[in-house]
């Protein structure tokens, strides 16, 4: 059968990251650390040529390599969002790097696998290429979280993320092969037909295969890795995991649940609600105690992926939206609040501590009070956009009757409110400490667009709300 | 008639304007904080004389929603959906009213002047906002968003216990709030739309009324409050800065009672009246044991702060008895709470200025050296007490008359009330005001200066205009209320019949 170039159009985007990828490896070889500019340069023009692709690819919805891959709605809005994330991640790294002494070519380039990884697994539509996805982006990720490799703390961090990654992507695969075992496909669609009735078995497979997806998405009890891994991570990586990956996580769990198990909703349902719950409460009640402020958001980003997870617990089109809306505002609440944290800086060292943000709103006014928009709106306190994101997830569970579910969820948001609270108290209510170093440009361009995303959400939602709407429907 | 320009949202949102002039103003020196002063007055006498435009145009013959407007907002049907009708107006008219008065009684503040007018501006959009919206999605927004100001308020330019208190305000409300949340999201499932005009007409299963009642008496119980979900209110109260108190005590309270009569009534008038009882219950409660508590209070904010809660019994003890008299009653008592604990915590922050301290036991014989401030004070005590010729006495008169109809034990107690909130508010008058003038600390007070005459004579005026003519408030709230009282009525007479059936 002769080969047509043009069935590969759909996956362009992906072919796009890696072609470039290559190259880079090839200039960073040659060049070393003198290029490490350009290289940042180039992976930040690379991740907007590929969202330009996605945006501009026609159609409604492709597949390429034997229906494998799968260009939707739903990937193309996960997509923008996983390269937005990886993007505004990077554009916030170079300073933190050249402060640290730390920058060196290879940190553009693995974000860049890392993001190309990604892509592929939001558009995975059978279980190889979601492993294959998942793969690439985690193997990535676990270099990057020791990047700072003569620090302790980050070696720590790297090798903790690689032996539970691995541990997870072990019981990923075991429960794939349970399933191609026990449904005779990998694909989406097959396992969909094949799967009408819930035998053991094929259950089995699909415990073990969301219990894998939720270790990627860092969702209770799989979570041990998080806070280690985000305190211990250099801050500019873990505003990367705290972005994109998170956003990918989500859209694969998502997808496999709707469009490969459609048959036994009620099984996997139950899985989800509980994930969900525990996700929320001890994201609400773990943050209480923390002082480091990056253990603080590992524990938020548990507690959110909970809520996320309510949406996709109602398991309807309305549930589905509501996932996207909130892994879209989330997107923008976790890299503004990690724009602010980036900039804590006092003397030339970084400082994580809580307490040393304590009068942000007397020496840093806009900042602080930026920051304090940031916080209010991942308390999910209307009318910023937090508030909307848990609105359309809680919305689609009321739909679906998951009572309980909604009022644990809520008041764990009330737990939740207290910590974001407490840090807006640490910011205004303080004696103030001395002034931060002033902070880089990039920071501010995020931490402005963040804010102004989050402040002003409620004036114009129907973009993000009618995409994510159309995503939706997209997979059903 | 409505103008054709939309006066509502103007009204709502020109706070906002306001508040961005002020944003523009860098730095802290002086010249900006006195900009941000009179900006933020003059924002807001604009918008009190806009919002008279709501007063001029608004028809009092009709029931109907008026100065409508709606446009497309969150997709679907949520819907930007405003206007007033009898109820929301006084409302409206009340907050737009007082925040002059609390800006210019607040010009003494020092501390982060630009950061306070902002704040304060924001929250007068939230809450003329919230009483206007007619979208449940739109209320909450409006309705949760108030906390956010409050919050920093409190926190930051509170008394000595502020942090505690602040948050203890925010995370009860919040708590409470979200439950009605998920009770507005059911609404919506049920009768596919959160449009408040549609809802009022729909008519819910009887069975699902109840859990929705509980939901909204979740949120508006704390925020009114109501026994035994009280105890933030005392604490913010007294830690709060004074513009935040008359702020709280006037304007925020009074959400909750808009809330009931808004939803609770008439959206669920089986569970009203299933659950009246309860309201009772905890209505007369509140009267006596809050009136108990105050009797025992050393800080003379507290004692103001349990009295509130004891006044917003009446309000929901008038409300349901699902009486005309009674829902008017309810309002106005609500109307001339807002200007009477209002002027209450002005009176306690003039001498709060001066001596820096709450304590009743550290004044005394104020007569002496202020006239003028024990008889402004007298006033407000009087209409407090309910007092025949103040505002005060139409709305517990009205409340009392109906429940007197509906039953005649919750009136009996509740009137008990009115001695015992004699008794507290006559003793505290008598400590602070009367008396020999003996501490030392005291020997230099000074009379109100002309900024603080200015920001009394408004109240004083209306207190005691409502007191002898309360004739505005009502006339503008009956048609609205009677059109209320009528549904509910209409909607509990099959019920009532079918029960007949069955015996």
């Amino acid at each position: 059968m002769p080969f047509d170039v043009q069935s590969l159009m759909p996956a362009l985007p992906e072919l796009v990251l890696l072609a470039g990828a290559l190259a880079l490896v090839l200039v960073g070889a040659a060049g070393g650390d003198r290029v490490t500019e350009f290289m940042d340069g180039a992976v930040i023009l690379l991740l907007a040529v590929a969202a330009a692709l996605v945006i501009w690819l026609p159609g409604e919805r492709l597949t390429a390599f034997g229906d494998s891959f799968v260009l939707d709605y739903f990937s193309r809005f996960f997509k923008v969002l996983v390269l937005v994330g990886a993007a505004a991640a990077l554009f916030m790294s170079t300073d933190f790097w050249e402060k640290e002494r730390l920058r060196r070519f290879e940190y553009g380039l693995l974000a860049l696998i890392a993001t190309a990884g990604m892509m592929v697994l939001v558009s995975a539509s059978d279980l190889i290429t979601l492993y294959l996805g998942l793969e690439l982006m985690s193997l990535a990720l676990y270099v990057m979280a020791a990047f700072d490799r003569d620090n302790v703390r980050s070696s720590e961090a790297g090798l903790k993320y690689f032996v539970l990654g691995a541990l997870s992507s072990g019981m990923l695969l075991y429960g794939a092969s349970l399933i191609y075992g026990f449904t005779g496909t990998v694909s989406f669609a097959g396992i969909a037909a094949a799967a009408k009735d819930a035998s053991t078995g094929l259950i089995f497979g699909l415990a073990f295969l969301f219990a894998g997806l939720a270790f990627k998405v860092s969702a209770v009890p799989f979570h041990m890795w998080t806070p280690d891994v985000y305190e211990g991570a250099p801050t500019p990586v873990t505003t990367f995991f705290a972005a994109a990956p998170k956003a990918a996580g989500i859209a694969i769990f998502v997808r496999v649940a709707i469009d490969a198990f459609p048959g036994i909703v009620p099984q996997w349902q139950q899985i989800v609600i509980f994930l969900s719950i525990t996700s929320m409460a001890l994201g609400a009640f773990a943050a209480i105690g923390q002082t480091n402020i990056k253990r603080l958001m590992a524990y938020s980003s548990i507690g959110h992926v909970g809520y996320g997870l309510v949406g996709l617990s109602a398991g309807t089109i309305a549930g589905v939206q509501g996932v996207l809306v909130y892994m879209a505002i989330y997107l923008a609440m976790t890299l503004g609040t990690f724009a602010c944290i980036l900039a804590m800086r006092r003397n030339g060292k970084a400082v994580e501590e809580i307490d040393e943000l304590a009068g942000l709103a007397t020496t840093q006014p806009l900042v602080a009070f930026l920051f304090a928009a940031l916080l209010f709106s991942l308390a999910g306190i209307p009318p910023l956009a937090g508030f909307f994101a848990k609105f359309y997830v809680f919305l689609a569970a009321i739909e679906a009757g998951l009572y309980a579910l909604a009022v644990i969820g809520v008041l764990a948001s009330v737990v939740g409110a207290y910590y974001y609270l407490r840090i807006v108290k640490i910011m205004y209510m303080d004696e103030a400490r001395p002034a931060f170093e002033a902070m880089a440009t990039p920071l501010r361009i995020v931490l402005g667009v963040a804010g102004i995303f989050v402040i002003f959400f409620f004036a114009y939602p129907a973009p993000i709300v009618a995409a994510a709407e159309a995503a939706a429907k997209s997979l059903f | 008639m409505n103008p054709d320009w939309p006066v509502l949202s103007v009204t709502i949102f020109l706070p906002l304007a306001g508040a961005l002039l002020i944003f523009l103003q860098q730095g802290e020196d002086e010249a900006t904080t006195r900009n941000a002063r009179y900006i933020a007055l003059w924002t807001t006498l604009v918008t009190f004389v806009v919002s008279l435009f709501l007063v001029a145009g608004f028809d009092r013959s009709i029931s109907d929603f008026q100065f409508v407007e709606s446009y497309p907002w969150l997709g679907g049907t949520f819907r930007y959906h405003v206007g007033l009708d009898g109820i929301s107006l006084p409302l409206v008219i009340l907050t737009t009213f007082l925040m002059p008065i609390t800006i210019l009684a607040s010009f003494g503040v020092e501390k982060r002047v630009r950061e306070y007018m902002i704040l304060f501006l924001i929250l007068e959009v939230l809450m003329v906002g919230t009483f206007a919206a007619l979208d449940l999605v739109l209320f909450y927004v409006f309705f949760e968003g108030g906390l956010i100001p409050m919050f920093l308020i409190i926190g930051i330019w509170g008394g000595p216990r502020r942090v505690y208190a602040t948050f203890k305000f925010f995370l009860y409300t919040l708590a409470g709030s979200v439950l009605m949340l998920l009770a507005i999201m059911a609404m919506y499932w049920q009768a596919g739309t959160t449009d408040i005009p549609t809802l009022l007409k729909h008519g819910f299963p009887a069975g699902m009324q109840n859990w929705l009642f509980l939901a909204f008496l979740a949120s508006f119980a704390v925020k009114l409050p109501m026994w035994p979900v009280h105890t933030w209110l005392p604490d913010a109260h007294v830690e709060a800065p004074t513009a935040g108190s008359v702020i709280l005590a006037a304007i925020l309270l009074k959400l909750g009672g808009y809330g009931f009569l808004r939803f609770s009534l008439p959206m669920f008038p089986d569970a009203s009246e299933f659950f009246a009882p309860l309201m009772f219950t905890l209505s007369v409660v509140a009267i006596i044991y809050t009136s108990l508590v105050a009797l025992m209070q050393e800080d003379i904010k507290k004692l103001i702060a349990y009295s509130s809660v004891a006044h917003m019994g009446f309000v929901t003890m008038g409300m349901f008895t699902l009486t005309e008299e009674g829902v008017q009653g309810a309002l106005f008592q609500m109307i001339s709470h807002g200007l009477v604990s209002g002027a209450l915590f002005l009176c306690v922050g003039v001498i709060y200025d001066r001596m820096h301290t709450r304590e009743i036991a550290a004044y005394g014989g104020l007569v002496n050296r202020m006239p003028v401030y024990a008889a402004v004070f007298m006033i407000f005590t009087m209409a407090n007490v309910g007092l025949p010729g103040t505002s005060g006495f139409v709305g517990e008169f009205l409340t009392l008359l109906s429940a007197f109809q509906v039953n005649t034990w919750v009136a009996f107690f509740a009137t008990t009330g009115v001695i015992l909130s004699a008794c507290y508010a006559l003793w505290l008058y008598r400590k602070v005001v009367f008396g020999q003038l003996e501490k030392p600390a005291l020997k230099d007070i000074l009379d109100l200066n002309p900024r603080e005459v200015a920001v009394f004579v408004p109240l004083v005026l209306l207190t005691i205009l409502f007191g002898v003519w309360p004739g505005p408030v009502l006339d503008t709230s009956a048609a609205a209320v009677a059109a209320l009282v009528q549904d509910v009525q209409s909607a509990l007479a099959p019920a009532a019949s079918s029960l007949v059936q069955i015996h």
